[in-house]
């Protein structure tokens, strides 16, 4: 977000592949327009604006009676222990598998310069890698939703499947984040301490973790900020949180209950927001 | 203590050592000196372990370093304490942390652990860091500090390793000329109290010539020269650095002071010692 | 700490507190979340995940299928550009009012006449990230659920539900990438004599531009994934689909579906991401 003034001279003169690039972008939001089958026309003037207006009109005032008020706390209270534990699950399982995926301590770089593993070796710590990657693309290219449902299917209902559902999702994406930033680590430190006669365990302790705590510790409340939200849709398939007294809300046609619940949505993920930004700033 | 035999070590684009053979006893005190490219800190990470020579032999205390097991070379390297350049400590860490880094290859790994938590054998690191002059930076943060003051850390490091050998690859080459000389002063003394054999590979000439008994030229991945100061003449040097516009403008300004019957050179600087 | 003859570290309470505060977090979050690992190795429930991963394999390639499922996964992607497209809609203007160096504060308004730079500026500001705030910290898939109830079954409601959630984010970041604009350039058109319309439009909105489609692109991957997932509350897609294979236990069905969700994903990845690096 920085470094806007210095892109001054970036900004792209209109180029042949610009101007294609941005018609290519217009063809496809026409052909999406009409695939959709929406009319937006109907949607500023006419009987769609009338209908969400007239939904819209139905929740208010919001249900302020107290086992609402109850039920719309213990929702809150309960979703966010679900992006907790969830996140701190996904931490858990990102760990290892970015460290499995971090080549620099497995078989090459700086700290084999001098003994690159060779045969066999080689072959399992390739191995390692390959798998340790393989295992985190599973884990990032199911959505939590369907993890969800297949923890529900698995455990049962109520937030424990929802917990799994965010852990092992967001344990995926923050695995192929965290190996980045060890792919970022400053391999100079780490010769330095290898020629003091450190093992690579101790390397890692010494040399790469704290290079790279701030950067994992930032990815992880990003992913918190993330999952808070998460957390609270989880319960649209039975997997706790407010979700599924807004499942039940919306499906009892109680609209004036279902306002409550969102404006808990809106507290505890503002709260949440605001947390995760005050622990990166003393933190990071 | 080192003995080199023929080493070469190339690498994809370029050979960074060609058939370089050297001796280095226990206790001496040798610059090492030689144009930008010539090999120099290739012939510094093969000393420290870190390289292994694509043909010849190194041996470590008469041992072929070759055939050492990992634990061994490990070992190995404990014996070996190496001071570079710059930037090779972990700036986010504290000072005392990095310092006591040189406990690494002695500690367990639960130690190394609990350490880092609650920092252990931190008198020894507060009395490296007397030594080197910054006893009051013990609890800063290493990104704090001034470029000279991180290369005392990096060098209290060292103290705390205890090696026998120091190796030291451009140590002052990124700190101000004369925070150079009381650099290079303070690994010289340091490294004779506690009789160890010091290498270092210098930039300026001015402080090999000054401060060590025993100077090797390198060029082209050989040794072109290994004399005491006193029997380096201009001319050797100017052979040296030829073709390296920088180093030979270094050594015009060196010439003027030149002075073949006493000291190898005028000093640039009053140590007062 | 201390017992030594080195300056003491300076004691500081944060992080015992903060450690405090996570242990009983911890504690009280896996109460509240029923968080029981036996569940994981019981036999019933590892029962019921052997059935699954059985029932996931083969993937389910009949060519009728395939052909079924290509109109979903098209909607998918074309969810994703309409309600990318809304979202620009809803979140520039919003964007633009909520960047406090365009409302009230900073180069453009050293010479203003104060009254409306606080009666106008800074209300309009403040309304607008309020705005930005509440459209942002909603799901988008409670978003969805809304729509569907206001709107009916379909893509309709996917496409509001990503344009309403998606123009409330991008409307911050914009707000911010225009605060972080180099204000040199503005001063020297304010200095000429330019209105303010004209300094947004030859200062302001040529800087911010690459970051702005950046952005923006980056999103639209993010929606892409979304529009997927909407389906599951009956916002249309491949996630209706994900959804009701789901609920009449065909997990081959569901493989192939997450197969195609995976292409759809990578392909929108990789176009986006090489328009990216040729605009940065």
């Amino acid at each position: 977000m920085t470094g806007g003034g210095a892109r001054v001279a970036a900004v792209p003169r209109p180029r042949t592949a610009g101007w294609l690039t941005a018609a290519a972008f217009v063809v496809l939001l026409v052909w999406s327009y009409r695939g959709t089958q929406i009319d937006l026309g109907a949607l500023v003037g006419g009987e769609a604006m009338r209908q969400i207006g007239g939904y819209l009109a139905k929740l208010f005032p919001p249900d302020l009676s107290a086992p609402t008020l109850r039920a719309a706390g213990v929702g809150a209270v309960e979703t966010f222990a679900i992006s907790f534990v969830g996140s701190l699950l996904a931490v858990l399982i990102a760990f290892p598998l970015a460290l499995a995926t971090d080549r620099s301590l497995l078989y090459r770089g700086v700290l084999y310069e001098g003994r690159p593993p060779a045969g066999a070796r080689r072959a399992v710590r390739v191995g390692v890698y390959a798998g340790a990657k393989a295992v985190l693309n599973v884990l990032r290219t199911i959505p939590e939703i369907v993890w969800a449902l297949l923890f529900v299917f698995m455990v049962g209902l109520g937030p424990f499947p929802g917990v799994l559902a965010l852990g092992f999702h967001t344990g995926g994406v923050l695995g192929k984040l965290f190996g980045e930033v060890l792919e970022d680590v400053d391999p100079r430190p780490l010769e330095a301490l290898q020629s003091t006669g450190a093992s690579r365990l101790r390397i890692l302790l010494y040399g790469v973790l704290p290079q790279a705590m701030p950067q994992f510790v930032a990815y992880a409340l990003y992913r918190w900020e993330v999952n808070i939200r998460a957390a609270a849709i989880m319960g649209l398939v039975g997997a706790g949180g407010l979700g599924q007294r807004i499942h039940f809300a919306i499906s009892l046609f109680l609209e004036r209950e279902l306002l409550t619940l969102i404006l808990a949505i809106y507290v505890i993920v503002t709260l949440v927001d605001a947390l995760s930004a005050y622990l990166r700033s003393k933190l990071v | 203590m080192y003995r080199l035999e023929r080493v070469r070590k190339t690498f994809p684009d370029a050979a960074a050592l060609d058939g370089l053979t050297l001796t280095v006893h226990r206790g001496e005190h040798v610059a090492v000196i030689g144009p930008s490219g010539a090999g120099k800190t290739t012939l510094f990470r093969i000393l420290n372990l870190a390289l292994r020579p694509t043909a010849g032999r190194l041996l470590f205390e008469g041992r072929d370093v070759g055939g050492l097991s990992d634990a061994a070379l490990r070992r190995a390297r404990t014996r070996i304490g190496t001071i570079y350049q710059q930037q090779h400590l972990v700036g986010r860490l504290r000072v005392v942390h990095n310092v006591l880094a040189g406990n690494l290859g002695r500690w367990s790994t639960l130690r190394a652990l609990t350490s880092l938590i609650s920092p252990r054998d931190v008198d020894a690191a507060a009395a490296a860091l007397a030594q080197v002059g910054i006893p009051d930076k013990l609890h800063a943060r290493t990104d704090e500090l001034s470029g000279g003051q991180q290369q005392r850390v990096a060098i209290a490091r060292v103290l705390v390793q205890d090696p026998d050998v120091i190796l030291a690859d451009e140590p002052v080459s990124s700190v101000d000329p004369s925070l150079a000389v009381t650099l290079v002063s303070l690994l010289r003394d340091l490294s004779a109290e506690s009789r160890k054999t010091l290498l270092v590979n210098l930039h300026s000439v001015d402080l090999a010539l000054n401060f060590f008994p025993r100077v090797v030229g390198i060029r082209d991945g050989r040794v072109r020269f290994d004399l005491r100061p006193q029997a380096i003449t201009p001319a050797l040097l100017e052979e040296l650095y030829a073709g390296h516009a920088d180093e030979e403008r270094q050594l015009a300004q060196l010439k003027d002071g030149y002075d073949p019957f006493g000291r190898a050179c005028r000093p640039l600087f009053d140590l007062g010692a | 700490m201390g017992g030594f003859d080195s300056p003491p570290m300076r004691w500081s309470a944060f992080p015992y507190l903060l450690a405090a505060a996570f242990a009983l977090t911890l504690a009280a979050s896996v109460r509240v979340a029923n968080v029981d690992p036996r569940l994981l190795v019981d036999p019933e429930s590892l029962g019921n995940v052997a059935r699954f991963v059985r029932g996931m394999w083969p993937p389910k390639l009949a060519p009728d299928f395939l052909q079924l499922m290509v109109r979903p996964a098209i909607e998918t992607v074309q969810i994703s550009v309409v309600g990318t497209a809304i979202a620009i809609v809803i979140g520039f203007p919003l964007g633009l009012l909520a960047s406090s160096s365009l409302m009230w504060r900073g180069v453009l308004h050293e010479q203003r006449v104060q009254r409306r730079r606080w009666l106008v500026g800074l209300p309009g500001y403040a309304v607008a990230r309020a705005v930005l705030s509440v459209l942002r910290a909603i799901p988008e898939y409670v978003w969805a659920f809304v729509f569907v109830r206001a709107v009916g079954l379909g893509p309709f409601p996917g496409v509001l539900a990503i344009g309403v959630a998606y123009g409330g984010m991008l409307g911050k970041v914009y707000s911010e990438i225009l605060e972080h604009v180099d204000p040199r350039p503005l001063e020297t058109l304010h200095a000429s004599g330019a209105t303010r319309t004209g300094v947004i439009l030859y200062g302001l909105v040529p800087q911010a531009l690459p970051t702005f489609v950046s952005y923006t692109l980056y999103r639209w991957e993010c929606a892409i994934r979304a529009s997927a997932i909407l389906g599951f509350v009956g916002a249309g897609g491949l996630g209706q689909q994900i959804e009701l294979s789901m609920r009449m236990f065909q997990f081959d069905e569901v493989l192939t579906l997450l197969m195609m969700l995976f292409v759809l994903v990578a392909a929108v990845d990789v176009v986006s991401a090489r328009i990216r690096a040729r605009l940065l």
